[in-house]
């Protein structure tokens, strides 16, 4: 299918007008990193793109009240090198500083790796464990889904490109006692997709005891998949070696990764995974005493 | 300059074809190789898969403007001096890669050469020259401030 036009908007309401006027042909492109690839074969087809990386709300990341919001243009370089970032939410610059490669993450956004609803897709990983939401705006008005809600399935997220626009997510920055982590197993460092990655935040208590966790682990499911019965263990206890251990080697319980002949066969991960996540867990619970 | 280019276009398309800028190379297609890197506002990105429409009103630096046969840019007198150049596939996209890191950081450290060229391929060097190539403009660079860059 060819493009018939491609058209940038300079505003949300351009973008929900283009909607309007083109209904079900008009669909968003930000970086396009992921797009423009799926249309070149194919995958993809739509008459209008409507480009939002000119729209100058979109750009911004800010703290707000405790809150991070980061806009729907904003991209993985931007905010691997966010001072906002790396200081309130490590985990996600760690996450976005490792998408791809350089070039790609100096054109591909955040919000748009989300929406691709890939199951490992780094910066969606992080941003479950953040607890984040995602504001939609679309003709109806505005609506908020919690990030871990958006997947619909394997590369499907609850998000119709051709009426809907994700404008932000937003997520409470960590407080003192709230650490985290991000860790990634690939074959290479770069240009590489994850055989397995484990983004973790919690919350302790004075007496070093886990208020709550969330682990998330991927891509052990069609979507980044919370450590359920390793975050029971967890919970209420004071962490140590002997808990960290327990919590991992409960991980596994939730995990179902498939056979990869690129990625690591399913007994592998399930077995590397352990390590993973007691290595996620001592990083994350040492952020929070520090 | 102004250009007239259609809707589907990609800015590697926009180059090589609309511009007969063929310096900058197309490998793979996907975003997967680096061949195809540009500096766009300052920033490597791989060409083929920017949307030209997209780079409307940017600043794009290719390997033809960074310097010429008699006034070679001191990552291109450096990547000649050390080797770095086999087949001459990924060279244009390794050095705007390169210079897009240099242009940033007069200092980087090794894993900032490393990044800054971990996406872009080379099947013929093992990267060790490159790197070593990357290190050697930097002192260049910083002997004589105006080298050759456009």
């Amino acid at each position: 299918m060819v493009v018939k036009d491609y058209l940038l908007a300079q505003s949300v309401e351009e973008v929900l007008d283009n909607f309007k006027a083109y209904p079900g042909e008009a669909r968003v492109i930000a970086g396009g990193t992921d797009l423009m690839i799926d249309m070149k074969s194919g995958k993809e087809q739509c008459s209008y793109l409507v480009d939002i990386s000119k729209i100058e709300e979109l750009k911004k990341i800010e703290c707000v009240d405790e809150e991070i919001v980061i806009g729907a243009a904003v991209t993985h370089s931007q905010v691997n090198k966010s001072q906002i970032i790396r200081e309130k939410a490590p985990l996600l610059s760690k996450a976005s500083g490792v998408v791809g490669s350089l070039q790609i993450r100096n054109t591909a956004t955040l919000v748009g790796n989300l929406v691709n609803a890939q199951p490992a897709a780094d910066g969606a990983v992080a941003l479950v464990a953040l607890g984040a939401m995602a504001e939609i705006k679309d003709h109806k008005g505005t609506s908020n889904i919690a990030v871990e809600d958006l997947y619909a399935g394997v590369g499907k997220a609850h998000i119709d490109s051709t009426s809907q626009l994700v404008t932000c997510i937003k997520f409470p920055v960590l407080l003192p006692n709230q650490g985290s982590s991000f860790v990634r197993l690939s074959q290479r460092k770069a240009l590489a997709l994850p055989m397995l990655n484990v983004a973790i935040v919690l919350s302790l208590k004075a007496d070093d005891s886990v208020e709550w966790a969330r682990i998330v682990m991927s891509p052990v499911g069609p979507k980044p998949t919370r450590a359920g019965t390793a975050e029971k263990i967890l919970a209420g206890c004071v962490v140590n070696d002997e808990l960290i251990s327990q919590a991992a080697k409960a991980s596994i319980n939730d995990a179902n990764p498939r056979n990869s002949g690129l990625r690591g066969s399913a007994a592998y991960r399930k077995e590397v995974l352990e390590t993973l996540v007691r290595r996620a867990l001592e990083e994350a619970v040492a952020a929070a005493k520090s | 300059m102004e250009l007239l280019v259609s809707p589907g276009e990609t800015l590697l398309d926009v180059l090589r074809e609309d511009l007969n800028l063929t310096g900058t190379k197309k490998g793979c297609g996907k975003g997967e190789c680096g061949a195809c890197t540009v500096i766009m506002n300052g920033n490597a990105v791989n060409s083929c898969i920017v949307a030209a429409i997209q780079a409307m009103d940017a600043e794009i630096q290719t390997i033809e403007g960074i310097g010429t046969s008699d006034n070679l840019h001191p990552l291109q007198e450096a990547f000649i001096d050390h080797g770095a150049i086999q087949c001459g596939f990924c060279t244009p996209g390794m050095i705007m890669s390169s210079k897009a890191l240099l242009d940033k950081n007069s200092s980087p450290t090794k894993e900032a050469v490393k990044e800054a060229i971990s996406g872009n391929i080379c099947r013929c060097t093992g990267y060790v020259k490159i790197e070593k190539a990357v290190f050697a403009a930097d002192e260049i660079k910083s002997q004589n401030p105006v080298g050759g860059e456009k």
